[in-house]
């Protein structure tokens, strides 16, 4: 149990202004509050980015609807894919493990905090970057432009030809500038773990979410690499008159696809795996038992940080490879999902014969294994490459990669967010809030989600602004726009007790949830310097070990 | 391993090296599976045989338009595809070979056979092999531009004679055409002084632009614009007058002539057939 | 952690904080070889496809003299990293001036090569793929090494001022891997465009 309670002083309830207290912000260099910038940097993204998928599914809920034209309705669906990614997922996720990585390795900081800051700091001016361009796209006259060449810009569609005016510009150089973030992050990340973990903790004991962020931070070190590259060849297309992807003078159109590709797949691994990280903490707390095969997990995750890199071609079956790229693709692709399988067992198995606790972040992982067990499978239907033949591009990927992203990421997001939450600001959610976001979200997820993949299997291609009504497709569509109505409502409350548990919420004590993982041993909020005394471990959960001294993990480990 | 606590906590178990092989080998047994499945579906359709009598088309994606040429048939038409019925007796698959003017498009009609794109600067290939007749719906897979949504496609399968009378009629020439009235004559005076002709082919007039749909037998086509109106005189006027109206977006500009000129225009368009 | 003091063995100690600036140069590395790979592989890709001249057999001559200034650098840097690690910082300030020097040759011979493709071979990135490939893969490395030498240079000055000692020779030692790793780049580089593609 947790035993010790410590006076909390809440953050921000001091005496200093306003000005000082954003001053503050603007200048720190400590990975906590770096940790809070980037998610809610990213939550005003989530706004921006779901307004615009709403405007899309306004769109879309009847047949020839004119609610927007399509060149809106074409930057709608390329900011809203670009914000998603990069300045939504990407920065949440960065946040939890610049928060709790060093804790959970019982250090001060990270390696670098003044990097760690420039890093914070360029992922926000690429989004500024990549939204000014509705105003600098065409100038003030054309004011309303943005880029819309879809989030992965196939060439030659990006080409000066096609793309006039600067709205492409914004979207190039919004993306390199975040992608130097990421890197300097993701270099940050790595060395925090290499290097600064405390006496004790060998590699073995690192807990899992730790392990998976650091699989995490290599993934983004080579995958973002090749975008930045990418992105300057298309700089050099544009600016210099280069032919890089220039088809006209012998340029090729699909090594972009592969050049995108390559960053592409493993990026959507750095989203999941983080994902995975959380829930990897959850499972085990919620569940009153330690993670099952915890040395098999650490395989898995390194595995499929490989076998990613490996695989970027299954989103181009319909280029028109070989028959033996294909199959080599198929067989890569298909490979993933035996790591991934074992770590989904190993959480049911962590599960089985606990005794489980049903509060809200718990919900929100079992919602996690299964809509992540749904949409990997559908994975796996469009790696087979005569099935995406079929259904690539259509409204079944599209249903296929928000499956993963809202049923998988996002829901380890919000499990994160009531899990840390009394760790960050000393109180705890409310749980009736809680669950009425659990359900409401959850029956929304399905209501667009599930829906949204029979168009798909009916034919309807992605990035239509319209459709005729004879196709038999107006009655999926409007399922899944009245779907978000409930996600927004779920939204909602989720701010609404964010806020109301900021003031009201139940004071929350160190460890609330009788974790055992480090970051609880510390105060909540934890000071400036985390710990006064730096911790030494002997086990992989040092916090049980101290709750029950008869009975110690390091007997048996 | 395991150890039971002092009843609070449920007995802690870290794992079992049997259930984990398990959960491993039983995973690679079905990819396995899957994959020697997927990779002979693969092998059938990409490295199928050509038959001898198999009708070849070559199409070349447009933003937002279709072009079929037939090279054997000298046929060139837009947005409708005709190709024959193929029985078991005797098959005869259509061989598409796919080229792009622009950007990527991709030919995708659920009910033939799955999609292959069409790349500028590349030469790609699919086939299909339709056993009924009818029409088939189908559209551009691949985002190509603004209107990427209405760049439909329609596949004709006609049994035999149809398709061979198809033929004979779309490899007439327009010349063949009598202007039956005064109207429809003007309307060609107006055609080929204005810059239609620099973007549209009429064949056996002055007209031979290749950036638009090749208008010779445009009255062959049941809709006009890649599938964005059906082809009525009150839509080609509309169409003729302002294409933005009903396909927003679109690569034709508006001609800007009076009511005058745009029924004399829609009537020449009429005799083309 | 527990109140008692445990004795940690050696074996479970991590990786010192001190490494820490090897460990983040290396990611640094690993991050910047992406880069690289993607624009070698674009050189190799398009190597033989441009639909016009000039081609590199007919312009291009392999820069010997100003490759082995650069190799050279490594020494003269290795060199000095020795003698500030030994303290002996007057012989370390010589060794970084040489290292900058032969950098400064190597950037003034591409400098040269790329005045004479373009003035006399009519070669510019937009004449044809191999030019486009051609001077973006080479000025990357270009500007690679213009931020390396703006590196040593600001350690030179310091040294000047005497701000360098002993005691900043694990620094100085992070800041040569970088510059190492330039020259790494150029053997690819050189043996890619000068060698394996003309
Ligand atoms: C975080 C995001 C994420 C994750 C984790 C995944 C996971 C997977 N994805 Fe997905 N995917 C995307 C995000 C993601 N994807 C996005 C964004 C796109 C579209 C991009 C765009 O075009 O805009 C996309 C598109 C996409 C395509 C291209 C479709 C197309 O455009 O034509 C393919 C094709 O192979 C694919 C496959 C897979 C597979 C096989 C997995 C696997 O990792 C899934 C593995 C999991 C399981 C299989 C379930 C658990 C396993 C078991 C219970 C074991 C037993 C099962 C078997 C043996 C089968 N994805
Ligand atoms: C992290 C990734 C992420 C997330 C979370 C989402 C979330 C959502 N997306 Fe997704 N989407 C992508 C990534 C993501 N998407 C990508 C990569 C593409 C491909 C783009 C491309 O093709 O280029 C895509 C494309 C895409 C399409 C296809 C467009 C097309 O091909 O034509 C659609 C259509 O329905 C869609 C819908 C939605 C909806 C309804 C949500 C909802 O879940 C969003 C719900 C959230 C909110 C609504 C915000 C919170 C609400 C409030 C705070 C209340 C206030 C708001 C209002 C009053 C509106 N998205
Ligand atoms: C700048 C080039 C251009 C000019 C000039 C032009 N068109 Fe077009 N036209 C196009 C394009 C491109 C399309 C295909 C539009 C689409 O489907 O998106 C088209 C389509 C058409 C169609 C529909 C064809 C079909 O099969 O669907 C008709 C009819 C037509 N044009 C008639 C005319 C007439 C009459 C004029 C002159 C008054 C004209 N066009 C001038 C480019 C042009
Ligand atoms: Cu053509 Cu989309
Ligand atoms: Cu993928």
């Amino acid at each position: 149990m947790a035993s010790e309670t410590l006076a909390i002083a809440p953050t921000g309830l001091s005496t200093r202004s306003l000005a000082e207290r954003l001053h503050e912000w603007a200048v720190t260099v400590d990975h906590k509050r770096l940790g809070i910038l980037y998610i809610g940097y990213a939550l005003v993204f989530l706004v921006i980015g779901g307004v615009e998928a709403t405007i899309m599914r306004v769109q879309l809920a009847v047949p020839n609807n004119h609610f927007v034209s399509p060149q809106v309705f074409n930057r709608m669906f390329t900011m809203h894919g670009t914000t998603m990614i990069f300045f939504v997922a990407m920065p949440i996720l960065f946040g939890f493990s610049n928060y709790t990585v060093p804790l959970m390795i019982g250090a001060r900081d990270m390696a670098f905090p003044r990097l760690n800051a420039w890093g914070f700091w360029m992922s926000a001016l690429g989004g500024i970057i990549l939204y000014f361009s509705f105003i600098g796209g065409f100038g003030l006259y054309g004011a309303g432009s943005a880029p819309d060449v879809g989030w992965f810009a196939y060439a030659p569609l990006t080409s000066p030809a096609f793309s006039v005016g600067h709205s492409t510009d914004y979207w190039i150089v919004g993306l390199l500038v975040s992608g130097f973030g990421s890197i300097a992050t993701a270099l940050n990340v790595m060395t925090t773990i290499l290097c600064m973990r405390c006496p004790g903790m060998k590699l073995g004991r690192m807990p899992l979410f730790v392990w998976m962020n650091t699989v995490m931070a290599g993934l983004v070190l080579v995958a973002i690499g090749p975008l930045t590259a990418a992105q300057l060849m298309l700089l050099i297309d544009r600016y210099l008159g280069g032919h890089f992807f220039d088809t006209q003078a012998g340029g090729s159109a699909v090594i972009w696809m592969h050049f995108f590709w390559i960053f592409g797949h493993p990026e959507v691994y750095i989203l999941v795996l983080p994902a995975f990280a959380i829930v990897s903490e959850v499972i085990p707390v919620f569940s009153r038992k330690p993670i099952f095969g915890y040395s098999i997990m650490v395989a898995a995750t390194v595995s499929i940080g490989f076998i990613s890199l490996g695989v970027w071609a299954h989103h181009m079956f319909t280029v028109g490879m070989t028959s033996y790229a294909n199959a080599f693709f198929v067989a890569s692709t298909a490979a993933i999902a035996v790591p991934t399988g074992i770590k989904i067992f190993n959480w049911v198995g962590t599960m089985w014969g606990g005794k489980i606790i049903y509060k809200t972040p718990m919900l929100f992982c079992v919602a996690f294994l299964c809509q992540f067990l749904i949409a990997g499978l559908t994975g796996i239907m469009l790696a087979t490459a005569p099935f995406d033949w079929q259904l690539g591009n259509s409204y079944f990927v599209v249903a296929h990669f928000h499956y993963v992203i809202l049923g998988g990421i996002v829901m380890a997001v919000f499990a994160g967010s009531y899990y840390w939450y009394p760790k960050v600001l000393g109180k705890m959610m409310n749980e009736t809030l809680g669950k009425w976001h659990f359900w409401l979200f959850v029956i929304g997820f399905h209501l667009t989600f599930d829906f949204m993949h029979v168009p798909g299997l009916l034919g309807m291609p992605r990035r239509v602004y319209t459709y005729e009504a004879s196709r038999g497709w107006e009655i999926w569509n409007l399922i899944v726009s009245i779907g978000v109505i409930f996600q927004i409502i779920g939204i909602l409350l989720w701010v609404a007790d964010v806020i109301w548990s900021y003031y009201k919420g139940e004071i929350a004590g160190n460890d609330p949830w009788d974790a055992w993982t480090l970051e609880w041993h510390t105060t909540s909020p934890p000071p400036e310097y985390n710990y006064a005394e730096i911790p030494v471990i002997r086990s992989r959960r040092p916090l049980w070990d101290l709750k029950h001294p008869e009975d110690p993990d390091w007997k048996y480990e | 391993m395991r150890r039971s606590d002092d009843h609070r906590e449920p007995p802690q178990v870290y794992g079992s090296n049997q259930i984990e092989l398990a959960w491993t080998v039983i995973p690679v047994l079905i990819v396995v599976m899957l994959f020697l499945a997927t990779a002979r579906v693969i092998a059938q359709v990409q490295d199928a045989d050509r038959s001898p009598d198999s009708i070849d088309v070559t199409a070349i994606g447009h933003q937002f338009w279709w072009e079929f040429r037939y090279p054997g048939l000298g046929v060139v038409t837009a947005n409708e595809l005709h190709i024959p019925v193929s029985d078991s007796v005797s098959p005869t698959p259509t061989f598409l070979k796919l080229l792009s003017a622009d950007t990527d498009h991709s030919f995708w009609v659920p009910r033939l056979a799955g999609k292959t794109d069409l790349i500028p600067n590349r030469v790609n290939q699919m086939w299909i092999d339709p056993h009924h007749t009818g029409l088939y719906l189908g559209q551009c897979a691949q985002y190509c531009g603004t209107q990427h949504a209405l760049m439909l496609l329609r596949v004709y399968v006609d049994s035999r004679s149809d398709f061979d009378a198809w033929v004979r009629s779309q490899s007439r020439s327009a010349v063949a055409v009598a202007l039956t009235n005064a109207d429809a004559a003007k309307g060609r005076e107006i055609f080929e002084a204005t810059s239609c002709i620099n973007c549209h082919t009429v064949r056996g007039t002055v007209a031979d632009g290749r950036f638009g749909p090749d208008l010779t037998h445009l009255m062959s086509r049941e809709e006009i614009a890649a599938g964005a109106a059906t082809n009525t005189p009150a839509n080609l006027k509309l169409w003729i007058e302002d294409p933005d109206a009903i396909k927003p977006g679109s690569l034709m500009p508006a001609m800007r002539l009076t009511e005058q000129d745009l029924n004399s225009l829609t009537a020449y368009m009429e005799t083309l057939r | 952690m527990a109140a008692a003091t445990i004795t940690v063995p050696q074996s479970d100690m991590p990786l010192s904080a001190n490494l820490r600036g090897k460990v983040g140069m290396w990611c640094l590395i690993i991050a910047e070889s992406a880069i690289f790979s993607i624009f070698v592989v674009a050189y190799l890709y398009y190597a033989g496809k441009s639909l016009s001249g000039p081609t590199p057999a007919q312009v291009l001559d392999v820069p010997y003299f100003t490759s082995i200034c650069l190799f050279s650098s490594s020494l003269t840097i290795l060199l000095a990293e020795k003698a500030l690690h030994h303290g002996n910082v007057k012989r370390f300030g010589v060794f970084w001036f040489l290292t900058i020097a032969l950098g400064v040759i190597f950037l003034i011979g591409t400098g040269r090569e790329w005045y004479r493709l373009i003035y006399q071979d009519g070669l510019t990135i937009s004449t044809n793929l191999f030019g486009t490939t051609f001077y973006s893969l080479v000025g990357l490395h270009a500007f690679h090494v213009t931020v390396g030498l703006i590196g040593l240079t600001v350690i030179w000055l310091f040294t000047l001022f005497g701000a360098v000692k002993q005691e900043h020779s694990e620094r100085i030692n992070v800041f040569a891997m970088y510059w190492h790793f330039v020259d790494a780049i150029w053997v690819v580089v050189l043996s890619v465009v000068y060698f394996i593609t003309r």
